[in-house]
């Protein structure tokens, strides 16, 4: 299964994500998500904006290649592939 | 009396207690997080955090344990078909009354939850949202769930009902420079007066739109521009494209409104069916952001002035407050308490407020003042905090 790593910021809001490896059963992007959302109620709020898109300071990858579908996040995630949630850095 | 003050700053909420005839400062809730407001609901004691995320999407926090815990309200959504006609900042040749050739649109997603307000007692669940880009949200469940306001969203003065299809109607509603931090210029909503006297009466203000009103509860919206006056449109006395900066009503005496624009100080003894212009520059009075009606008189209210819209600072590196008693016709300014040399404050629309002879406010640059005697007098609280956007008596 896809394992999920993220920003350590995003354990102050979701403590329950932390210390733990996550590995959810999905293989596109959107799926991971939600897979997410139901360990830690709430969490695609803090990822994706009201219309489903990827909030647009927030960054996403499988492994290393940034995702190329932010609006539906239709990207296929492989059985063995992380991915990972991070800031998009936008200035001190 | 008011016994509490709760500022939201750059870095998170902080809350003043009254303790002894003393203000004490409580540690920094919601730490580094930016709070462009934070208010406490007078029926039931609530405390509410409005949180600008600067990745994770605006939230909104609440406390039901007069703020020892917090939790997120995370439901102030658009609906999924929302949207708006995308407005673009104004370029050299920018003619607001020029139809633009084809509207652009796009889905709605919430920027910021620029304010909140409550329903009058007899309706304990009602809240009301309003956000960047020009949505009014209301609870009837305390904050839990929210629903957007479709008849203004729908306006025409904005567009008609994009939910149904295209654009029917010219947006003559323009963005605020609010709104440039996240990357878009679109409306906003920043002040909601609920009538005390009739809870389906409501006037919201909208940067950069005017003011507008509901008779029935928010099924149909009117505005209520008549006697403003805009410098910067090629007509100042067209019906849309306002910047008020705050507008806020006496609560006593509701058909007393008060307008900080970004063109001057303007006044309504006549529940907004008109405004009448009641700047007086020669004492300094005409630009700034917010204004504070008192509780009672409708004839009195404060404005802290700056210098004008193109230097947004003190005037002459003096800080003031000024008050009018009698309707805006003059006004009297004082000073004593606050810096008078090399002092640069710009007050935010939110960033005033009074509560009886209390007065607070709070400037971008940290410093926090206090007077109890009507705005006479001042002390200062603190002069390290971070940007402070706004200030609630609670």
């Amino acid at each position: 299964m896809p394992s999920v790593k993220m920003t350590q910021h995003l354990y102050r809001f979701f403590p329950i994500l932390e210390n733990r490896t996550i590995t959810v059963p999905a293989s596109s992007v959107a799926e991971i998500l939600v897979a997410v959302n139901e360990i830690a109620p709430g969490f695609t709020d803090y990822v994706l904006d009201e219309q489903g898109a990827l909030r647009r300071h927030v960054n996403l990858s499988i492994n290393d290649a940034i995702v190329i579908d932010k609006k539906t996040l239709s990207d296929h995630v492989p059985e063995d592939g992380t991915v990972y949630i991070f800031q998009a850095l936008s200035g001190g | 009396m008011s016994n509490m003050i709760l500022l939201g700053t750059r870095k998170g909420t902080v809350i003043f207690d009254r303790i002894d005839s003393n203000w004490q400062p409580r540690p920094i809730m919601h730490a580094g997080i930016p709070v462009c407001y934070a208010t406490r609901d007078p029926r039931d004691g609530t405390l509410w955090a409005s949180l600008d995320h600067g990745h994770w999407g605006p939230k909104l926090s609440r406390s039901h344990d007069d703020g020892v815990t917090w939790e997120d309200v995370m439901s102030v959504k658009y609906p999924k078909d929302a949207r708006y006609i995308v407005k673009y900042m104004p370029s050299p040749d920018f003619n607001p009354e020029s139809p633009t050739a084809q509207p652009e649109y796009a889905n709605a997603t919430v920027y910021k939850i620029w304010n909140i307000a409550f329903g009058n007692a007899h309706q304990p669940g009602r809240l009301y949202a309003g956000t960047i880009p020009g949505g009014l949200f209301v609870s009837d469940d305390g904050g839990n769930t929210w629903e957007l306001n479709r008849p203004l969203w729908n306006h025409h003065s904005r567009g008609g009902d994009l939910f149904a299809g295209d654009a029917t109607t010219e947006n003559r509603w323009y963005g605020t420079p609010a709104s440039i931090d996240y990357g878009v210029f679109e409306p906003g909503i920043h002040s909601i007066i609920v009538d005390p006297r009739d809870s389906n009466h409501l006037l919201v203000a909208v940067s950069s739109a005017g003011v507008i009103e509901t008779r029935d509860g928010g099924l149909t919206w009117h505005g209520r521009n008549r006697g403003m006056l805009n410098d910067y449109m090629p007509n100042p006395e067209a019906e849309w494209g306002h910047d008020p900066h705050f507008v806020t009503s006496c609560p006593g005496q509701p058909d007393y409104l008060w307008q900080q624009n970004h063109c001057g100080v303007f006044y309504s003894d006549d529940g907004a069916e008109s405004w009448k212009k009641v700047s007086l520059p020669d004492v300094g009075v005409h630009f700034g952001f917010p204004i504070a009606a008192d509780a009672s008189d409708g004839l009195t209210a404060w404005v802290v002035p700056a210098r004008a819209d193109s230097e947004r600072m003190t005037i002459d590196g003096g800080l003031f407050v000024a008050r009018t008693t009698d309707g805006g016709r003059s006004w009297q300014t004082f000073r004593k308490g606050l810096p008078q040399d090399s002092a640069y404050d710009i007050v935010l629309r939110h960033g005033l407020d009074v509560a009886g002879d209390c007065l607070c406010f709070g400037s971008t640059t940290g410093n926090l003042y206090l007077s109890e005697d009507r705005g006479e007098t001042w002390q200062c609280l603190g002069n390290n905090f971070p940007p402070i956007y706004s200030v609630r008596l609670g």
